[in-house]
């Protein structure tokens, strides 16, 4: 996987609100096909990368290359363009309240010339009940609906279009962990046989280990390490460490022992 | 490898109804994939070669596949063929995924969804009703409690809201009251002035503005203002769970949130009443001194004597009444709230407009009461 194009990539990015400064000089690489964990304390800043990377926030300072487009020179074109490619779940969802949640899935496909409604329409039932949703679901407004179901209709709309890219704010965090780990299943599936690339927001240390092939930890305002989990056993920081030989840590990869072998 | 350049190739196979799909097919092809499908039918065999297609993506393996469902269900085949593996794949992956429709118990129609619609229509109004009922309930009982145990009374927030809805409301009252004053004292001196009692005038405009207009405007403004206010103040924190959240901590959204605000209002509404009273006199006063010439001596002397007191008193006491109900109207709806901002938008303009729907019924019954009491 190491000659893979790079998709994603940004050099020095500074991300400041007001005098309160997130990130500096951060650096960050990734891959296409690859499922990409980012991790953190609370409040490091995750979202807000991740809202940099997809062209939602604008940094003080730095480079951020989507897909071989520069993020911030473009124009608007361009701009449009490359969201057509990329797809994005947001921590809390996101779904626009006033439409169903089959309204909601279709509202991506409406750019696609050409595409039927009642094409759309199936099609939208597909992600639908590919995200793990069921049929009457898909009626339903949002507000109707539990947390962890407006994840998945979140997940349904980002990838309503077939994205090369899809960010994920904390896709599992709220799921049940039989839901969560067929969450990490269907990740996973979509990457392997779709050369998806995820870049994945995440707490779920679970989700870490069962889905992503490797990991960012973001801290002290930028990224400390990045590499395979079992990289990150090396890597000599007391957060790191704390974080990836605590307990937790230890009953996840022991449990995903046999299947990461298996890959 | 963009999207945009990512289109296959599409071509018709050796059968009659056959296609082979070549290169990186992707959602881009599906309007092209679908109207080739669209004229398939269950009687032919059927046959898509992708032995060409280095990749598919999950819409077009949606496309075949339901198309194959369709088939089938017809009592016909699709048979996919040449997949490579990982096409084969994303099929696998899709198949698994496919929906299910359910089954659904059919609406009701006719006059049986109209009956069921009316019936509901109902059922809401007498519901909201009970809710404005219960609100205000719920305002006496607790007000009742802090005249028990004046510690329980937020005094902070008591005079918080006593400012919000009723210091920050006095220039626009003033201004307003004002402005009647000076109208009604320019139609009065035009209607008037043909049978030359031009000083009747003095006791149109005091009578007019202490008895009704005074306090009725100045409830119909307070209406809009605070009733808003208060749906969108409480509405909001419903809306963030934060009321059930004060539960939990035992703190009692009656007396917190509700007793305050509707106070306030019972307080200062009847002196924005007296506000608007002094600006109208005021403005009809100076109106009357410079287009009759009656110098303000003499409006007042007139006003003294013309003009009975109970005017005032009447105006008066129907102030705390309005206040009430605008302070209840507001605070009901802002518990209705949902759980949607949309919600929230909803109930604060319809607190607004059953406000002031309520201000004006009841001056109509003040009205008739004050009529038959003979005051
Ligand atoms: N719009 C904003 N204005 C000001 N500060 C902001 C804004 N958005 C985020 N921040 C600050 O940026 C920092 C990082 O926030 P971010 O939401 O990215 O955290 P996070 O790593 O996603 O945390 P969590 O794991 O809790 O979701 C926080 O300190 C936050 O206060
Ligand atoms: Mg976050």
């Amino acid at each position: 996987m190491s000659g893979a194009e790079t998709v994603i990539e940004v050099r020095d990015l500074r991300m400041q609100f007001g005098r309160h400064v997130v990130h500096d000089g951060l650096d960050l690489d990734v891959r296409r096909g690859e499922i990409l964990g980012v991790v953190g304390g609370s409040g490091t800043g995750k979202s807000v990368l991740l809202r940099a990377i997809a062209g939602l926030e604008r940094p003080a300072a730095g480079r951020i290359t989507l897909l071989g487009t520069d993020v911030l020179a473009g124009d608007e074109a361009a701009r449009e363009a490359l969201s057509h490619r990329i797809g994005v779940m947001f921590q809390d969802g996101a779904l626009f309240s006033s439409l169903t949640v089959v309204e909601n899935v279709e509202v991506p496909l409406r750019s696609v010339a050409g595409l039927s409604a009642e094409t759309r329409h199936g099609l939208a039932r597909f992600r639908i009940a590919l995200s793990g949703l069921p049929w009457n679901a898909g009626d339903k407004y949002p507000a109707e609906l539990s947390g962890g179901m407006r994840k998945r209709a979140g997940l349904a709309r980002a990838l309503a279009h077939d994205p090369e890219i899809v960010f994920l704010d904390e896709p599992t965090a709220g799921l049940d962990p039989i839901g969560a780990a067929a969450f990490d299943a269907l990740i996973r599936d979509l990457s392997h046989s779709l050369g998806l690339t995820v870049f994945l927001v995440t707490h779920d240390l679970d989700t870490l280990y069962a889905a992503c092939d490797r990991v960012a930890v973001l801290a002290e305002k930028r990224v400390l390490a990045a590499g395979t989990l079992d990289d990150m056993l090396e890597v000599d920081h007391p957060w790191v460490q704390e974080y990836f030989r605590g307990p937790r840590a230890r009953a996840a990869r022991k449990e995903d022992a046999p299947r990461t072998g298996m890959r | 490898m963009s999207k945009a350049q990512a289109a296959g190739r599409i071509e018709t196979g050796a059968g009659e109804q056959s296609l082979s799909l070549s290169g990186e097919v992707g959602l881009a092809d599906l309007p092209e994939i679908e109207s080739r499908l669209s004229g398939w039918h269950a009687r032919a065999p059927a046959e898509i070669d992708l032995s060409g297609a280095g990749r598919i993506d999950t819409s077009v393996a949606w496309a075949l596949l339901s198309t194959a469902d369709r088939m089938e269900d017809g009592g016909g085949q699709l048979a996919i063929v040449g997949a490579n593996d990982s096409v084969a794949r994303i099929l696998e992956t899709v198949r698994q995924a496919m929906p299910v429709p359910a089954t659904e118990a059919p609406g009701r129609r006719g006059f049986a969804a109209w009956l069921e619609r009316v019936g509901r229509e109902v059922v809401d109004t007498a519901q909201a009703a009970a809710a404005f009922t219960g609100v205000l309930g719920l305002f006496v009982a607790r007000l009742a409690r802090c005249v028990i145990r004046p510690r329980e009374l937020r005094l902070t927030a008591l005079v918080h809201h006593c400012q919000d809805a009723g210091v920050r409301a006095v220039p626009i009252v003033a201004l307003m009251a004002f402005l009647i004053g000076i109208v009604l004292a320019f139609q009065g001196a035009a209607q008037l002035r043909p049978f030359g009692a031009e000083v009747f005038v003095v006791e149109l405009i005091s009578i007019s503005i202490l008895r009704e207009l005074g306090i009725l405007l100045t409830a119909i403004i307070v209406a809009g203002r605070t009733a808003s206010s208060y749906t969108a103040a409480i509405g909001s924190m419903k809306m963030r769970q934060e009321i059930d959240a004060m539960r939990t901590l035992g703190i009692d959204p009656g007396q917190a949130l509700i007793v305050p605000r509707i106070l306030a209002l019972v307080l200062m509404l009847p002196i924005l009443g007296l506000v608007a009273n002094l600006a109208g006199l005021f403005g009809g006063g100076l109106m009357a001194w410079l287009e009759l010439g009656i110098s303000p001596a003499m409006f007042v002397t007139r006003l003294a004597e013309g003009t009975d007191v109970s005017n005032l008193t009447v105006g008066m006491i129907k102030a705390p009444v309005f206040a009430v109900l605008i302070g209840v109207i507001g605070c009901e709806a802002g518990l209705r709230v949902g759980d949607t901002a949309e919600s929230l938008g909803r109930m604060t303009s319809a607190a607004v407009v059953a406000a002031i729907f309520a201000v004006i019924v009841a001056d109509a019954l003040f009205s008739i009461f004050f009529e038959q009491v003979g005051m």
